[in-house]
């Protein structure tokens, strides 16, 4: 579970395309951290959001270098506007698609979450949110300015994902972008990333790896470019990555 | 929560509230955690930082010695003002006490050094 996890906040965290600088990132629903130490990992700084406040403790005694806040996404991201580089959320967008609480609505919620999320970033920045693939069928991919008419709402593991809510209410708030999938042939190896754009330069959406390559386009040359940067540093679990995160650490006193 | 953490907060979500900030801090633990000085990233934050917010958060808290009453020019080429903005925004820490919306004083306890941004739906 935790493999898994970390390969989604670094796929995440690869679509993201930070600048090759430290980043302040936010981490919404960042639960004990996992995804923050993957940022940690690549030399970014972050603040996770996240509504469990065991989780966060969790996230505390594993001494994550993040800052944390307890905080519900559907009352809207506390923050000044363009504070973050980037966001990064790991399975947690469709818990706004719930009601919990009877008072809840899920498209007034989505609409505060998104447009308080968009004035908290950087203009030209992105916001990349893993969500559970849905069953049965799932179409390859959704643009925000052409979102595909679905009929209702799907239900996956309990949680009900309606990817066209989601799409309507971001794009309300001002955000543009669309849906990476990675393997979408693939009943196991398949992940949705909703990736978004705050602005700025016109970007186009990464394709989702495993996806045909023939029609890739060539304004997608500079995202290949980051992979084989990224690729450059040392590989997890490697004795390299194993010593330098050791002295890093020690630096720290721990 | 780090003073960086504080001085990018604001409590605007609550309804009424339109510019809550900055949040004032009543701290009752403190601590100075050490984090690895990255001259590169304090650089690049400054520009965003509210300095008087800093200062008088950190002044709040007990750690306002030693820094400088107004960001310095060509920051970047300052090692001791760097370390100092430094310690200030990523190793200071509030490990327990409260924040206080300026305009509204609604209170946001800090447990555990988190902060508690939950709202009461008749806030939103």
């Amino acid at each position: 579970m935790i493999e898994i996890q970390s390969q989604l906040s670094e796929r995440a965290i690869e679509l993201l395309r930070l600048p090759d600088e430290p980043c302040l990132v936010l981490d919404v629903g960042c639960g004990s951290g996992l995804s923050g130490e993957c940022l940690t990992e690549q030399g970014h700084y972050w603040i996770g959001v996240d509504i469990s406040s065991h989780m966060l403790d969790v996230a505390v005694e594993r001494e994550t270098e993040g800052d944390l806040l307890l905080g519900d996404m559907g009352y809207g991201m506390p923050f000044r506007p363009g504070t973050f580089d980037g966001i990064i959320s790991i399975s947690a967008l469709q818990w706004l698609c719930n009601a919990d609480k009877s008072y809840h609505k899920p498209p007034k919620r989505l609409l505060k979450f998104f447009s308080t999320l968009y004035a908290c970033v950087r203009r030209g920045a992105r916001a990349v949110f893993q969500l559970y693939p849905e069953n049965p069928e799932q179409v390859s991919e959704i643009f925000l300015d052409a979102p595909i008419i679905r009929n209702g709402a799907n239900i996956v593991f309990g949680l009900i994902l309606d990817l066209e809510l989601i799409t309507q209410q971001a794009m309300k708030a001002g955000w543009t972008g669309g849906l990476v999938v990675d393997y979408p042939n693939s009943t196991k190896a398949k992940k949705m990333f909703l990736c978004l754009f705050a602005g700025g330069q016109a970007q186009a959406l990464p394709k989702g790896l495993g996806t045909e390559t023939s029609n890739t386009r060539p304004t997608q040359v500079s995202f290949s470019d980051k992979r084989e940067r990224m690729k450059a540093k040392h590989p997890k679990k490697s004795r390299d990555w194993i010593l330098e995160k050791k002295e890093r650490r020690r630096r720290q006193g721990r | 929560m780090k003073l960086l953490t504080h001085n990018f907060l604001t409590s605007n979500i609550i309804k009424g509230v339109t510019k809550g900030y900055p949040l004032q801090i009543m701290a009752e633990k403190v601590d100075v955690k050490e984090v690895e000085f990255n001259p590169d990233f304090v650089t690049k934050m400054l520009p965003k930082i509210d300095w008087s917010a800093l200062i008088k958060a950190a002044k709040d808290v007990g750690h306002g010695d030693g820094l400088p009453e107004a960001v310095i020019e060509n920051p970047e080429s300052n090692e001791e003002f760097l370390k100092a903005a430094h310690n200030a925004l990523m190793q200071v820490e509030v490990i327990e006490g409260k924040l206080v919306c300026p305009e509204s004083q609604r209170e946001f306890p800090i447990n555990n050094g988190i902060p508690n941004m939950l709202l009461n739906e008749d806030e939103v």
